[in-house]
Order: C-alpha cells, then structure tokens, then sequence
C-alpha cells in the first residue's frame, strides 16, 4: 500500500507535503497534484493542507543544507509540471539531506533527470523572453498573450522588470490563466477576464493604439526584407520558431 | 510619423543591410540604470529566425545606401542601379525605441554606406547611439560600424555609446582587395581597429582605478569576411582570422558565404550556390581555435590548406593523429577530453564532474549526451566493452560516415542547404 499525499499543485504545497513526509515518515509515499489525483482502491489518501510555515522551513532547510544552487534547480524543475516531477524532486530532496550530490553527480539517474527538467523549463523560459511581443493598449500597457508549455512566467517576470523598468506592462498566460502586470513599482501575479475578440483584426483599434499597427506592420516589413531566398531553409526555421509559437508573433500574422 | 514613406525607407535599408552576418546581441554589460528603458547585460536574445535559420536579434539597417565607392561585392556599390534611400536620424531613434518596447529586439544594428566622406557618415551613426543614450535613457545593444577611414576622434567618441564597433575587412587577402575594391587600402580598415582596441585597454585600466569612469564599447569589436568571392584557401581565412583575434583582440570573426549579387567577371556568377557548407566548416574551426584549445597550425598548414567537407575538422584532425587515442575518460584531462570527436565542450564539464563520484562506463557517457557513433572509436571508459580493433583512419572515417545519420552527411548529400550560417554552431 502506498500513501498518497494529496497537494494543491503550487509549489508551497509541495513543500508542506515534503515537511510531512519527514514528520510522518511513511514508508511508501507518492505526492501527487490534487489535478492529477486517480482514485484507487489499495492506496491510501491523504489531502495536505498548503502550510506557508512549514513550505518555509523545507525550502530554507534546502538552501542551507543542499545550498541555494540546488534550490533554484528544484524549483525550476517543478515549474516543469511533468508527471514525474514531486517523486524525482523528493528523492533529490532526501539525497541531499543526506549529504549526497545532487547538482553535479550525473553519475546519479534522479540527478540527470533533474537536469534535464531544469533544462527544458530553461529552454521554454528562454523562448518566452524571446517570442513574447507586447502590443501598446489605448490605457497605456504593453500587453502580451503566451501559451508557454511549462508554467515559466514566474521565471521570465525579473528578466522583464529589468528591461522594461520604464512602461508598464502586462503577459498573460493564458493556459493557466494567470498574467503578470508591472506597475512601474512592483510586478504582480493577476487574474482577468480576456475578451474574445482582443485578437480580431477588426476590434484591434477599439483596444489597441493607432500606431501599434504601424509598428506591427513595420515589423512584419522589416522580418521580410531580413531574409535571403537564395539561403532559404525552412527546417532550419522551424527548428527555432516551431508552428506552436506562432499564434502571437506579430511577424507570422497575416 | 509618416509610416508608408518609413516602411518604403525600412524595407530599402533593410535589405541593403542583411548581408551583414553578425547578430550577437551578447557580451555587454550595461544594465538598466536609473529605471530607463532596457538592458544589455545578459546573454543576447534571438527574438526570431528568417526564413533561412539567421537570428533575428538586432534591428539591422544602413542609414543610407548612397555611396561614393564602388566594392564589386557589395549591393550597396555606387555602380549598381537599385532604389536609393536615407533615414533621418530622430526616424531611426524611434524605430529602435519602438521595436524595442514591443519586445521585438534587443537593440539596434546601424552600418551605412560611404556618403560624402568616412567622417560625415560615421558622425551621423554617433549621433543616433548618442540620442538614444542621453535622450532616450536607451540601455539596450547598438551595435555601430566603424566607417573606414574615421577619425581616431569619432572612433572615441563611438564606442562611449555602442556596446560593440565592427569595421568588415570582407576579403580575406591584400590581393584580393586589391582586385574587388581599388579604392579601398586595407590600413583605412586597420586604423580603427587599432584606435578601439587601444582605447578598450585604456578604459578597462582607468576603470579599475576610477570607478566612475564610463564603459567603452563593452562589447568589443568583431569583424566579417566574405568565403569564397576571390578563391581564397580554408588556411588563408583561418590564418587572417587568428591574426585579427590575437592582434585586435577581436570578439567574433564572421564567415560568411558569398551570395553572387552581380554579372562582374571578377566575382562568381549569378546562380552559383552560396557555399555554406564551407561556411559552417569555418565557423567549427573558429570554435575549435577559441574554446576547444587547438592551434591553427594543427588544423590547417601547408600539408591541408583546407577543411574537408565531408567531415567536420576535429574528426579530420583525429583521424590524422590517431597516435593520442583512445583517451581514458575517467583520467584524462580536460584538454585531450576535448579532441575526442563526438564530445562537446558542455560533455566535457559534465564527464569532469561526475567522474568525481563515479567510474564512468558507456551507460553514463550515453545519459550524458556525448555522440557514441563517433565517440566509440576514440576513448576507453569502464566498461568490459571496447573497439580494440586496430583501424586505420579510412577505415574509421567510412565506419563512421556509413553509421551517422547526423546532420553533417545529410547536407553533405542534398546539397549544403541545412545549415545556419552562424548561430549555434555546434562542434562535438
Ligand atoms: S564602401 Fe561599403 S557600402 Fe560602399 S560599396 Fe564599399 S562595401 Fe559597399
């Protein structure tokens, strides 16, 4: 029988779940998102409530017993949403409590795979601050849509607080339907209700300024001119843009 | 603004721009300061790839394409019969403050054609980096060209507000210029490379004593040559390149292939392919030259004054020195890990710091990501299993080609056209 400890799926939760398997100690343990959760008739359930004071502890147990290093990789992993990710993290999590490697030693199966959790995660944030295009609104934000495929937006928001210190802007996520909205202050997590129409070509000036499609337009002009037919390779490009990134980029609308 | 008499402009300068390779929009260091607009201290982004695989990065234009030489290689050459046009200096300023709002790049790209003389030009290019510094608060990359022949004073001047300064020597030999650009000598080019690099020095030294004193082109300088316009050898590129790096002390040398443009009997004809293959060999020898620790003599010399196409130049260079192999993987050094053909420099690291907790055998080799088909034949690890044949290098070069099914055969075979020119070159 295994005990299943059922969690939120935020990342404090998590961690509660973690602190509890330390405090209880059971013998087979399998912490799942309460998104994924399946019914089954020989493992027992146990919800866990998020506990902000004891996801505190864990996390500041790890950076000062496995170091800040292995901390960041550990959260960047989870951002990863992969099914495997709180059994890989909590075996990372009791090796290093223990005093092993788990930043380096890629000697180590739970190692490599958090590598490459960290590494996909990466790759996406990456892509984000790279594919993300604002769109200048009538009440002044810049304002951008994204479907990433890992949820990376809590990544990307220092990356854009540093480089657009001076405009206020806003990226919505709109798989997990969160965004982050910067006030020229502070960057904060928000909810809202989209309209439907906001990407219609033909609601675009009720929402958007009158240069915004100028400069899109411009840049659709400009991504044309960049390229050279006699080099042409079209795998090559999908290679760096795949087909999914498009909906949003300005460049590839028609 | 008036944007259809802009777009016209955009798309003339844009055009007349894109045979400039370089994109790399990183190794700066200016942060944003003072909660301006932007920033340059991280890795430089690709925001998005043309349709032939280059990173779009920067927003790459010519202030003008009006010029008073005539270099038979360049779009832009007086003689040729194109549309002609020049951006404003505010019209450019606003492009770039636009475009980088929107998240659409990471700076701006300014090069121009030569109009009237080399200081009216480059004192033009200095005033859109300086109004986009002071005026606009703009902490993101710019990228200048240093207009041949500029004076030490504007050279000074530039790289006060461009991360990085690039003059293009384009043709590989003093003979060869000769031939494609009379007008040109190559101390014009010369003079403000040296005039940077000079000044880089001085700033750097200034600034650890003073700590206010300002960065200067934080970036560096780079330069580009053209392949294969004047027939050239892969050892008289890699040879000048390696001089450039040593004596400017230069970030990147660009290689880029030439793409016939006119019907001039001194210069490939329309409608010979761009050799990018070659390109892509070039760009694995640099690497090789700048992280993997080889000398130029060991790759190319008077014996092989050029690359194979086939097989990319560290598999050349083993199969010519089989004497150094297999290398044991769980003892060697860091330098001989990195001969083996198949392993990458990010392999390397790994194989170094898991090799601290454990023997290494073939299953970790795999999970680290090293490329057995090639790999296997150079190194010993511990594991029971070895290539103890003895081969010769034919032997291993066909064993391996008949095997891979990896990129390089695959171009090799249809015609050169997987390659990108210059981003990600990947040398393992
Ligand atoms: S000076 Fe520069 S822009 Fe003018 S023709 Fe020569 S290479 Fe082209």
């Amino acid at each position: 029988m295994i005990d299943q400890y059922i969690y939120d799926g935020t990342f404090e939760g998590f961690l509660t779940a973690v602190f509890e398997v330390y405090d209880r100690k059971p013998t087979r343990v399998k912490i799942v998102s309460e998104r994924l959760v399946t019914v089954n008739f020989f493992d027992e359930e146990h919800t866990i409530y998020t506990d902000q004071a004891k996801s505190d502890r864990v996390w500041k147990g790890i950076e000062y017993r496995i170091g800040k290093k292995a901390g960041n990789l550990i959260y960047k992993a989870f951002l990863s949403e992969q099914s495997d990710r709180e059994q890989v993290l909590l075996r990372i999590i009791k090796k290093g409590f223990k005093g092993e490697n788990v930043t380096d030693n890629f000697a180590d199966i739970d190692v490599l795979r958090l590598t490459n959790l960290v590494k996909i995660v990466g790759r996406e944030k990456h892509r984000m601050d790279a594919f993300i295009r604002f769109r200048l609104t009538k009440d002044n934000v810049y304002f951008a849509e994204v479907e990433p495929d890992f949820d990376t937006l809590p990544l990307n928001a220092i990356h854009f607080k540093n480089r657009y210190a001076d405009q206020k802007w806003l990226i919505y996520d709109r798989c997990r339907n969160y965004g982050i909205f910067y006030d020229l202050k502070t960057v904060n997590y928000v909810q809202l209700e989209i309209s439907n129409d906001i990407n219609s070509s033909l609601a675009a000036p009720f929402y958007f300024t009158h240069d915004e499609m100028h400069y899109q337009d411009l840049w659709k002009n400009y991504f044309k001119s960049t390229n050279i037919p006699s080099r042409k390779n079209m795998r090559l490009h999908l290679q760096h843009v795949p087909k999914r990134y498009w909906k949003y980029l300005s460049e590839k609308q028609p | 603004m008036n944007f259809e008499r802009i777009k016209e402009k955009l798309n003339i300068l844009a055009d007349a721009a894109k045979y400039d390779v370089s994109c790399s929009s990183s190794g700066s260091k200016r942060a944003n300061k003072n909660k301006g607009l932007g920033d340059s201290s991280g890795m430089g982004i690709c925001h998005t790839y043309t349709e032939d695989g280059r990173c779009v990065s920067l927003l790459k234009i010519l202030l003008t394409n009006h010029c008073i030489f005539d270099c038979a290689y360049c779009v832009t050459r007086k003689s040729n019969d194109v549309k002609r046009a020049a951006f404003k200096v505010q019209e450019v300023v606003n492009l770039t403050i636009n475009f980088y709002r929107r998240n659409y790049i990471e700076g701006l790209f300014l090069s121009s054609g030569i109009f009237k003389n080399a200081d009216y030009t480059m004192e033009r290019l200095v005033l859109v980096a300086k109004k986009l510094r002071l005026e606009e608060n703009f902490n993101g990359y710019i990228h200048l060209k240093s207009i041949p022949g500029a004076s030490d004073e504007l050279m000074r001047e530039a790289g006060l507000y461009a991360d990085r300064l690039s003059v293009n020597i384009e043709i590989p030999t003093e003979q060869g210029l000769k031939l494609l650009a009379p007008d040109k000598k190559r101390e014009d080019f010369i003079k403000p490379m040296r005039k940077v690099k000079n000044e880089i020095i001085q700033y750097k030294s200034e600034k650890k004593l003073i700590k206010s004193t300002p960065i200067y082109a934080p970036a560096g300088q780079s330069t580009q040559m053209i392949i294969g316009a004047t027939g050239e050898t892969d050892a008289q590129i890699m040879y000048t390149s390696a001089y450039f790096y040593k004596e400017f002390q230069m970030k990147r040398v660009y290689y880029s292939g030439y793409i016939p443009i006119s019907h001039d009997e001194r210069l490939p004809s329309i409608g010979t392919d761009v050799p990018m293959l070659r390109e892509n060999r070039l760009y694995q020898t640099d690497w090789l030259l700048r992280f993997y620790g080889f000398s130029i003599q060991e790759l190319l010399n008077k014996e092989h004054p050029n690359l194979e196409t086939d097989i990319d130049p560290k598999l050349s260079w083993a199969l010519r020195n089989l004497q150094h192999f297999p290398v044991d993987v769980n003892y060697a050094d860091r330098r001989l890990l990195a001969r083996i053909p198949g392993v990458g420099m990010r392999s390397v690291d790994k194989i170094i710091n898991a090799r601290r907790y454990r023997k290494l055998g073939w299953e970790h080799l795999k999970a680290i990501g090293i490329s057995m088909n090639r790999a296997q034949y150079f190194l010993v690890c511990a594991s029971s299993q070895f290539e103890t044949k003895d081969r010769t290098a034919a032997q291993l070069k066909s064993l391996i080609m008949g095997t891979s099914s990896s990129k390089w055969r695959g171009a090799y075979s249809s015609q050169l056209n997987l390659f990108e020119s210059n981003a990600n070159v990947t040398v393992s």
